[in-house]
């Protein structure tokens, strides 16, 4: 977070996809804050720490700190992130390089920590489709435009999401919040 | 065009214009941090603002109420660190003994119809209950809320939701939240303001609008708002001398993206089975399974009026042998009312456990956690997966948790008293 704010973010990002599903292919929804970051850890104030946590109670993803690689992209079903307010359940993804996520769905909270933080997030309701796309194909590599909404997967299959929103992108521009509001 | 109840609360502390989807700059009157985030917000708050102080100290408050008084030694640093910044900045902080921070700013008189309040309590959408804008947010939005007095939001649509006909007498306001949840499910208000209406909604207390509003985060809401009747806006002037509009409320030509009418004339006790708060049975459905545990509290069910319908109910009567039963009331202020009452020495006769004022087992703190295989009853509003510990957790209105208490095995108020042999 800190080293994101000395350079323009872009608003075109390219990176592999990790798709967050249960073990038959199916976008999983409702993945509320305990399963992304445990209550037992919120004692933790230091953004490194958290990166062991993540999904650490998401049934079959508990070994996503180990899997995931930085620069990956999430792509998740509706109602990403619902529950708490913890800030911890945004900031374990960012700790481990995760690029950006895309979901069907946000709860609201996690919306706005994500892109408080710098996090870019992109509401694709009709991401259903591209995944069952998807599985015929082999590759798993995304580009995601912010600013328009585009979706793009390196074999040009193509979806048209809801692009950030002005305030969401100058948020993201600046790096995070604080950053922003430092210009105003 | 008219305005929703939440426009009209916006343009009172906004200087931008105020419609569905636009995202405007908004003022705060009250924005406070827990101690869980309370120490992110503080290492943020100085990390951004190094030697700056708040905006504006008499309108910023740390509640603590996760883990009260702390019993783990993490928990008892971050709660310090608050304290330590509190005292360097004129901060007013309700320690350990106070209570759930949403409440204690209800009951210090710190919220009123209207204003615009913040924390770091995803349940903060409770103060709709009383028709004020509750929010609950992370610790960066909450360092730089201390810091500025204000927010970006995203005005949201609304939706109407009423509840026609009187619910019978054996069912609460948990009940009816329930059975909102079992119509419109976790995604029915999702990135929507509610607003309750109809006749079971008006005939509720205070505390009874505080159940029906606390579960609109598990809708995926960003708030339910109720408007205030002539006994909450007396209430809530017995604890506080700010002027606020008492007659807000929405347009009656405001727009809404849906109305869900739900008549609760037949209502039954409810019941949330595990693994999430929308999986919504009558009680009767799994009545019989026997229990081991049972907590009564939250900023759900941790009110005064819900522990009197507890103490009616077990009165002369004891929790079944082999269960544990946990009374946590909200606040300090609801302890204080149980005890010169006689609810705290009916529920010790009763054989409960009662402990100081908090959010009890909700946020791993406390007291009430569960072991793989305990079958749970709360009052609580959350039973996800591992949320309460490893046990499958049901959730219910605290008639039903005391009637289970009990008789040792899931049964409403109805089945107690009518003692049925199953």
């Amino acid at each position: 977070m800190m080293t994101k704010a000395m350079i323009q973010p872009a608003d075109q990002l390219t990176g592999r996809v990790l798709t967050i599903t249960t073990p038959d292919g199916t976008l999983i929804d409702d993945i509320d804050t305990d399963m992304i970051y445990h209550n037992s850890h919120l004692a933790v104030t230091e953004i490194e720490q958290m990166a062991q946590h993540a999904f650490g109670n998401l049934e079959n993803w508990q070994e996503f700190p180990r899997i995931c690689r930085k620069g990956d992209i999430l792509v998740c079903g509706r109602n990403f992130g619902t529950g708490s307010s913890r800030q911890h359940a945004v900031d374990c993804f960012i700790a481990l390089g995760i690029q950006a996520i895309i979901a069907r769905s946000f709860g609201a909270i996690y919306k706005r920590n994500a892109i408080n933080s710098g996090l870019p997030i992109i509401t694709a309701p009709e991401l259903q489709t591209i995944i069952g796309c998807r599985q015929k194909s082999q590759t798993p590599t995304l580009t995601v435009n912010l600013s328009t909404g585009i979706l793009a997967y390196a074999d040009g299959i193509e979806l048209k999401a809801q692009p950030m929103s002005g305030v969401q992108l100058d948020i993201y521009r600046s790096g995070n919040l604080f950053a922003f509001g430092k210009t105003l | 065009m008219g305005q929703t109840y939440i426009e009209k609360i916006f343009q009172l502390h906004s200087r931008d214009e105020v419609k569905p989807g636009a995202i405007i700059w908004l003022d705060l009157d009250v924005r406070s941090a827990r101690d869980f985030a309370g120490a992110n917000v503080v290492q943020n708050f100085r990390r951004e603002y190094p030697g700056e102080s708040v905006a504006d100290a008499g309108r910023t408050f740390f509640t603590f109420d996760c883990n009260a008084p702390a019993n783990t030694i993490p928990y008892a640093d971050n709660q310090q660190i608050c304290r330590k910044f509190a005292s360097e900045q004129g901060i007013r902080v309700y320690d350990v003994d106070a209570g759930i921070g949403s409440h204690v700013l209800i009951d210090q008189g710190h919220c009123v119809p209207g204003s615009t309040v913040v924390g770091t309590d995803s349940h903060m959408n409770i103060l709709g209950a009383v028709g004020a804008f509750g929010q609950g947010m992370g610790d960066q939005d909450i360092a730089f809320a201390f810091k500025t007095g204000k927010t970006w939001f995203e005005v949201p649509a609304s939706m109407r939701i009423v509840l026609r006909g009187h619910p019978p007498q054996a069912t609460s306001a948990k009940d009816l939240v329930l059975a909102v949840l079992r119509e419109i499910g976790s995604r029915g208000v999702l990135g929507l303001a509610a607003e309750f209406s109809g006749e079971a909604v008006d005939m509720l207390d205070i505390d009874g609008r505080i159940t029906l509003a606390s579960m609109v985060t598990e809708m995926g809401g960003i708030i339910g708002l109720i408007q205030p009747d002539q006994q909450v806006i007396e209430y809530i002037r017995e604890r506080s001398s700010a002027q606020f509009a008492a007659d807000l409320g929405p347009d009656a030509d405001a727009d809404y993206v849906r109305t869900v009418e739900i008549d609760v004339s037949g209502l039954q006790p409810l019941i949330a089975c595990p693994p999430n708060p929308s999986n919504v049975k009558t009680v009767s459905d799994v009545a019989g399974r026997p229990i081991d545990s049972v907590f009564i509290g939250s900023c759900t069910n941790g009110r005064l009026a819900d522990m009197r319908e507890v103490v009616r109910l077990v009165r002369g009567r004891r929790v079944a042998q082999g269960v544990v039963a946990v009374v946590v009331p909200s606040t300090r202020e609801v302890f204080g009312s149980m005890l010169r009452d006689g609810i705290i020495e009916e529920l010790y006769r009763a054989g409960f456990v009662i402990s100081n004022a908090g959010c009890g087992g909700c946020a791993s703190g406390q007291i009430g956690m569960t072991g793989t295989g305990q079958v749970h009853i709360s009052t609580s509003n959350r039973n996800f997966r591992g949320k309460q510990g490893n046990g499958e957790t049901y959730l219910a209105s605290p008639a039903t948790a005391a009637a289970s208490a009990i008789l040792g095995r899931i049964a409403s108020s109805i089945d107690l008293e009518e003692r049925k042999v199953l």
